[in-house]
């Protein structure tokens, strides 16, 4: 049983969850995830490993309602249990040799991104941290970014928090300013990392984006997650979710990720209503 | 007195036009007087030519007899001394090249209806009501089986029989492989599969889904946690692509997708989150079982028009007859000598059409069939806003890159003794579609039988020396 020890909501849409699943546990690295269905009927979604607690046996995932599944999910409750829980899945984040790295997380990327940035600060390597929120009231792991970055700099595209401006205006500071990073990874929305690699590009600075593309088994069985790197194929789920950004393209992906808007709509809908039923 | 019948007795189904908008199962199977009286057509040879085109040797004059006498138990039986998926198999092999092609009542009319009768024993066994399976004592040694398609179902059940404690993982939410996310239930029910799966639980097998082999725990480290032997039989599931412009727009499939998205995550269903496009036409790229099953649930789905595009004539589609005869009468089209050469987008990079090239029939190749060649200038577009690929798999690397000491083949298939299913590496047996390549059910299971015993060999000599 995939039980849920403990649950906070870190903010009006985005949910941490401490989930019993020793298997897992046992082997997560960072820049891995897990699939999990909520009950006997439900989707497989993936979501990144925010955190692994190996003596305990659990593993963290920090998800955002944006549809019919993360909101169901987020019905659960503390004693409850997920139905299928499956991991941990993908490569783990390339750390080797890298002393010194940029971490560009948006919004609820940065529940994947903290990982990996903690992972770098424990091997020792200089960690900047970029992070960037629509608003004020949207902004995550504040506090656990600080403990493993040398710099934090917080944006929001409103300016209610931090700096006002986008990741890639703080970024190209940084990099004007002298910064030399070994490696700068970049995980929020699609469109976000399209353009830091558009900009580290130019500075040549290696760069590696996390992608998130539509995913069922999460084995390579069935190729939907597929991206087109460097004019190749690749599954996202078996040879990523993190790729070279200089070499993904990012306008397909971004198409693909619209594939079943109208369905993922509809179904949301559906479960918000059902919701609203229980509710009264 | 032999029934001189020429023709087989007729399969009861569904109306075409009825059945192509429903996922329930499309032949009904036979009537007790029906399963008789096509028993009575068998002339129980001595020389039994039928019994040599059964993979795994059923003994089928003998089985067939006992349904003559009304025996349905002891029919049973027979066939459950070599195989262990009757009402699998009966349904889905292809036994117009296996048993039924050596059958002499073929030779003047059709062949006795074998995968049929066979069908009818272990419905009519299924539908008794439970005996308790009693679990065997336990012998100490345990198993660790890797995939839950026929071939480990069944290695698994060879085991748990003689005493061993045997373990499944399986990546998957479900068990079944290829039984429960490939071939839909309108072809083979989802019970069935969960009948079988139960049996073995209640001989004291564990099934660990959500369990994928080389991610969650390693081959090397099932071996290190106490498990003697290890049987793999992963199955054949990484999709090939065409490898032709626009393969990635929206509404290109990998057949593995599409029917995994219908037959285990039932997307079919109202109410189900997971999505499926809406279609309306479709090309399935393909000729084989795979392309049939992906291009009968488009229709079901409610696409208006569904064609196969297949790059040789109708003789050489690689598919169970049955399946082709019954596609065509579900309205099927079928645009045979064409290849695929492009997939053509919209400026939302949706699907808009399918260019494709028709061929002719060259010299025969390799195989000895007739290689197709491009017509020049034949070129033509179908209209379709659904493309599916259903032109093979080949192994998963995930286990051969995770376990070491595997030897595999160059195209990923997994090396064995074919007498045991011991592969390269101390304690691992395989079978299945993971040494094969995609093959067949009836295959697979015969593969998991040989390991299960190559593994009770196997540990029982290690014991005693
Ligand atoms: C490797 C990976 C790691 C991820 N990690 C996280 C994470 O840590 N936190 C988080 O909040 N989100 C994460 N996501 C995204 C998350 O999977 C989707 O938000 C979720 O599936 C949406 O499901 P839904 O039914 O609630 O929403 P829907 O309304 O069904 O979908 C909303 C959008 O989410 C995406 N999506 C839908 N279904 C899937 C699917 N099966 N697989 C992938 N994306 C899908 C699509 O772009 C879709 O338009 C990750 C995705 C991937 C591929
Ligand atoms: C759509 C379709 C239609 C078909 N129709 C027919 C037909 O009509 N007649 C016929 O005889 N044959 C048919 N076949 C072929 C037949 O289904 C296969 O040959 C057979 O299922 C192979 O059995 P298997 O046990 O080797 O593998 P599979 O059935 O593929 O099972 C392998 C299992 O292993 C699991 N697995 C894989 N990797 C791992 C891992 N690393 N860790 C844990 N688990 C893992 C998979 O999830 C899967 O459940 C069809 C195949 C398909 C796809
Ligand atoms: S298992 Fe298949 S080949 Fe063997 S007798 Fe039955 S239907 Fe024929
Ligand atoms: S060959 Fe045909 S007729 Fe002869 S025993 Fe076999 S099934 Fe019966
Ligand atoms: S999710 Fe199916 S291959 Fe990656
Ligand atoms: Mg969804």
């Amino acid at each position: 049983m995939y039980t849920i020890q403990k649950k906070v909501e870190l903010n009006p849409t985005v949910t941490l969850m401490e989930v019993q699943a020793p298997l897992v546990a046992k082997k997560a690295e960072p820049g891995q995830f897990i699939i999990l269905r909520v009950d006997e009927d439900g989707e497989r979604i993936p979501l990144t490993i925010a955190d692994y607690d190996r003596e305990k046996g659990t593993i963290t995932i920090i998800f955002q309602i944006v549809g019919a599944t993360t909101a169901k999910l987020n019905q659960l409750k503390e004693g409850e249990a997920i139905h299928d829980f499956v991991g941990p899945l993908g490569v783990p984040t390339h750390t080797k040799g890298i002393q010194k790295v940029a971490i560009v997380g948006g919004g609820v990327g940065c529940a994947i991104a903290y990982p990996v940035a903690k992972k770098f600060h424990e091997l020792g390597a200089v960690v900047h941290s970029i992070v960037g929120f629509r608003t004020k009231d949207l902004v995550i792991l504040e506090d656990e970014f600080r403990k493993v970055s040398e710099k934090y700099l917080l944006m929001t595209d409103d300016g209610s928090y931090g700096e006002k401006g986008l990741v890639t205006n703080a970024l190209k500071e940084l990099l004007d300013a002298g910064e030399k990073y070994d490696e700068v990874v970049a995980i929020g929305p699609m469109i976000m990392m399209k353009f830091v690699s558009q900009l580290t590009k130019e500075y040549n600075v290696k760069t590696m984006v996390s992608m998130n593309p539509v995913m069922i088994d999460g084995t390579g069985m069935c190729g939907g997650c597929r991206l087109t790197v460097g004019g190749q194929t690749k599954f996202a789920c078996v040879d990523g979710p993190e790729f070279d950004g200089h070499q993904v393209d990012f306008d397909e992906a971004m198409a693909r990720a619209s594939f079943y808007r109208d369905f993922e709509r509809h179904a949301y809908d559906e479960t918000c209503n059902l919701f609203k039923k229980e509710v009264n | 007195m032999p029934n001189m019948s020429m023709k087989k007795n007729e399969m009861p189904a569904q109306a075409p036009e009825i059945r192509n908008k429903n996922f329930q199962e499309v032949t009904l199977g036979y009537s007790t007087e029906q399963a008789i009286d096509e028993a009575q057509r068998c002339l129980n040879c001595k020389t039994k030519p039928c019994v040599s085109g059964c993979p795994v040797q059923i003994h089928i004059p003998a089985f067939i007899q006992e349904i003559v006498n009304g025996n349905f138990e002891a029919a049973y039986q027979i066939i459950a001394q070599t195989s262990s998926l009757p009402a699998v198999c009966g349904r889905v092999c292809p036994q117009e090249s296996q048993c039924e092609k050596y059958c002499v009542r073929g030779i003047k009319g059709e062949s006795v209806g074998i995968g049929r009768l066979e069908r009818f024993v272990a419905d009519w066994h299924n539908a008794q009501p439970d005996v308790k399976i009693e679990k065997p004592a336990s012998n100490g040694h345990k198993v660790a089986i890797v995939g839950s398609g026929p071939a480990g179902l069944t290695c698994a059940g060879d085991l748990a029989k003689k005493g061993y404690d045997v373990t499944i993982f399986e990546a998957l939410h479900l068990a079944g492989g290829v039984l429960v996310y490939g071939i839909p239930e309108f072809r083979l029910p989802k019970s069935i599969v969960q009948k079988e799966v139960n049996a073995l639980m209640q001989l004291g097998v564990t099934i660990h889904t959500n369990a994928v082999v080389g991610k969650s725990i390693s081959v090397d480290e099932l071996m290190e946690s106490g498990y003697e032997a290890i049987f793999i039989g992963s199955g054949a599931g990484l999709p090939r692509f065409m490898g032709i412009p626009g393969e990635n727009l929206n509404g290109v499939y990998s057949a593995n997708e599409f029917l995994t998205r219908i037959n285990l995550m039932r997307s079919y269903q109202m109410g189900s989150n997971t999505p499926i496009m809406s279609i309306r036409k479709v090309a399935v790229v393909g000729g084989g079982n795979v392309a049939m099953d992906a291009a009968r649930c488009a229709k079901r789905l409610g696409a208006e028009e569904v064609s196969i595009v297949y790059r040789r004539s109708e003789t050489e589609l690689p598919a169970r007859k049955e399946e082709v005869e019954h596609a065509k009468e579900e309205g099927i089209l079928f645009k045979l000598l064409s290849a695929p050469l492009e997939v053509l987008g919209d400026e939302k990079r949706f699907v808009k059409g399918l260019k494709c090239i028709a061929m002719e029939l060259g010299e025969p190749d390799a195989s000895g069939r007739r290689k197709p060649v491009e017509k020049t200038g034949s070129e033509f577009i179908l209209d379709v806003d659904c493309v599916i690929a259903a032109i093979g798999t080949s192994p998963n690397p995930l286990i051969k890159s995770t376990t070491s000491g595997l030897d595999t083949q160059k195209w990923g298939g997994i090396i064995v003794n074919e007498e045991t299913g011991q592969t390269s590496k101390k304690g691992v047996f395989a079978g299945g579609d993971a040494v094969t390549g995609a093959a067949t059910v009836i295959l697979a299971m015969g593969a998991g039988k040989i390991a299960a015993k190559g593994i009770d060999e196997y540990l029982m000599g290690k014991t005693q020396a």
